[in-house]
């Protein structure tokens, strides 16, 4: 915690920079070092895709980046201004929950477990934080919530309680309620490890007209290798909190380096 | 005189004792509800002067008997200057003691909500307040609603205690018939069958009625 701050920019100018970076980012629980001096950007627009074993950080990457965790190193920049830090007298310090909670709301999330709101119908749910967090009238948040559930394809589920959707339906709806929020970031993390093999492709499909009819930026851990491939603008192959090889999906799928991420990927393929 | 005649001497008497302890029950019901959530609250507040007053609060009322309590805050209050009437002395002592018990029943039901559910509303960008009021408060009640069922019948029981500092209500009027017929069987036999009607036909169908209702908010109805 006794980090020099002066050099970390306080903010990131320029046209070239990336929607988000992370500088140097450090993160443990107690002895455990979970992610070392980690470096990793993504420009605006742009699909990154995180792999790796189990274990590795991908997870704790995307939650410190929702704000979920606090990081013990480093500095989290988004769309240019510190998320992780705030200007004092010239000087980064930590954020204090004002600065986090203007941050955030440029960040949303998918969970691997979707925790949608279970008291909520699938509309409620993406009309929630709309209404009560952005102050849209309850007809404004229900429009939106409702072209975004017509956008995961659920317009003829939008009156029933998660209770009564398949996981896939559920994944899809939170997909909604958190684009209803109008993040510039979306993570997503593991969001068809907890589906049925036969529900995945509902979701993935999602993702994909995600990618080619909208300019999110996205940051996605998945294991599914074939949909990393084929969607993804660049993939990171995580070992040990540490970036051990990223490239395009042709490239580190193709023809990858180290020999770890050989042994990653021979892995995985094996267990298909 | 045989049971039929006990009832229509005495029943009128019963009958005003019973309203009594219902009026009792639900002040103090009212007053425990508002009591525990409010103790559990303050016992997950990051603060540790707010989460010290509300388990000093708890270990007190838990951990010494309601009747002391009662005789306590019926005949020691007014020493300190604050003299309060038998019956508000009865529902306020009642209620604070239960409302105790209830704190670790709203604390455990809040603290029973997934962590996911948490970390979804903030993801969401919801504040504090509106996370706890909105999304974990919700779930917590389906969840403790049937420990509070159980609360209540407790209460009501409880509710006796409040005779011995001479508020009129079913047991005590139960125990003055028994001092002046010596009736002993019909006079306390009827005020158990009494309190066990209220309990399994007022107490338990409504507990269950607020349990369907909230399963219906969860789509489980
Ligand atoms: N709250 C926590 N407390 C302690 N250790 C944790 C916690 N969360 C994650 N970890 C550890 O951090 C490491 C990285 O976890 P995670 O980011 O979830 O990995 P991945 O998503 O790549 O499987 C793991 O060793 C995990 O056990
Ligand atoms: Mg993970």
């Amino acid at each position: 915690m006794n980090e020099d701050m002066s050099k970390y920019p306080l903010r990131l100018e320029g046209s070239d920079k990336p929607m988000v970076r992370f500088m140097n980012v450090t993160k443990s629980y107690g002895d455990l070092v979970v992610l070392d001096s980690l470096d990793l950007d993504v420009a605006e627009g742009e699909m990154v895709t995180v792999i790796g074993p189990s274990g590795s950080g991908k997870t704790t990457v995307l939650r410190m980046l929702m704000t979920l965790e606090t990081i013990n190193g480093g500095v989290i920049y988004v769309d240019g201004e510190p998320l992780t830090h705030m200007e004092k007298n010239g000087v980064l310090v930590p954020a204090d929950a004002k600065h986090m909670r203007r941050m955030r709301a440029n960040i949303g999330m998918c969970f691997q477990h979707f925790n949608l709101f279970p008291h909520m119908t699938a509309i409620e749910n993406c009309m929630e934080a709309p209404v009560h967090v952005l102050g849209l009238t309850r007809k404004e948040a229900r429009e939106r919530g409702l072209e975004l559930l017509a956008l995961v394809g659920l317009e003829e589920k939008v009156d029933e309680h998660p209770a009564r959707l398949s996981g896939g339906q559920q994944q899809r709806v939170a997909i909604a309620r958190a684009l209803a929020m109008r993040p510039k970031v979306l993570l997503f993390d593991e969001v068809t490890s907890a589906l049925d093999p036969e529900v995945i492709g509902e979701v993935t499909n999602v993702i994909r007209k995600l990618v080619s009819e909208h300019n999110l930026t996205m940051l996605m851990v998945t294991h599914q290798m074939g949909f990393a491939r084929e969607i993804s603008d660049r993939i990171c192959l995580f070992y040990r909190g540490q970036i051990e090889e990223q490239g395009t999906p042709d490239e580190l799928f193709g023809n990858p380096q180290r020999e770890r991420t050989q042994q990653f990927l021979r892995a995985v393929t094996e267990a298909m | 005189m045989s049971y039929i005649e006990f009832l229509t001497t005495y029943g009128p008497r019963l009958m005003t004792g019973t309203l009594i302890t219902i009026a009792l029950t639900v002040l103090a019901g009212l007053l425990a509800v508002a009591i525990a959530f409010a103790a559990a609250l303050m016992k997950l507040s990051p603060s540790m002067v707010v989460r010290g007053i509300a388990t000093t609060y708890i270990e007190i009322f838990r951990g010494t008997s309601l009747l002391v309590q009662l005789y306590w805050i019926f005949f020691v209050l007014p020493l300190f200057g604050i003299t309060l009437e038998k019956f508000t002395a009865g529902y306020i002592t009642v209620g604070m003691n239960l409302g105790a018990y209830g704190a670790e029943l709203v604390r455990g039901a809040i603290k029973s909500v997934p962590r996911g559910q948490w970390e979804a509303a903030l993801a969401l960008n919801m504040s504090p307040a509106k996370r706890m009021i909105r999304i974990i408060l919700p779930q917590a009640i389906v969840v403790m609603l049937p420990p509070w069922g159980n609360l209540f019948i407790e209460l009501l029981k409880g509710t006796a205690l409040v005779s011995l500092i001479a508020v009129a209500d079913l047991m005590f009027q139960a125990k003055q018939i028994n001092g002046s017929t010596f009736l002993s069987a019909q006079s306390f036999g009827t005020a158990l069958i009494i309190y066990y009607i209220v309990a399994r036909f007022g107490i338990t169908p409504s507990m269950r009625w607020l349990e369907r209702r909230s399963l219906r908010m969860l789509g489980r109805g």
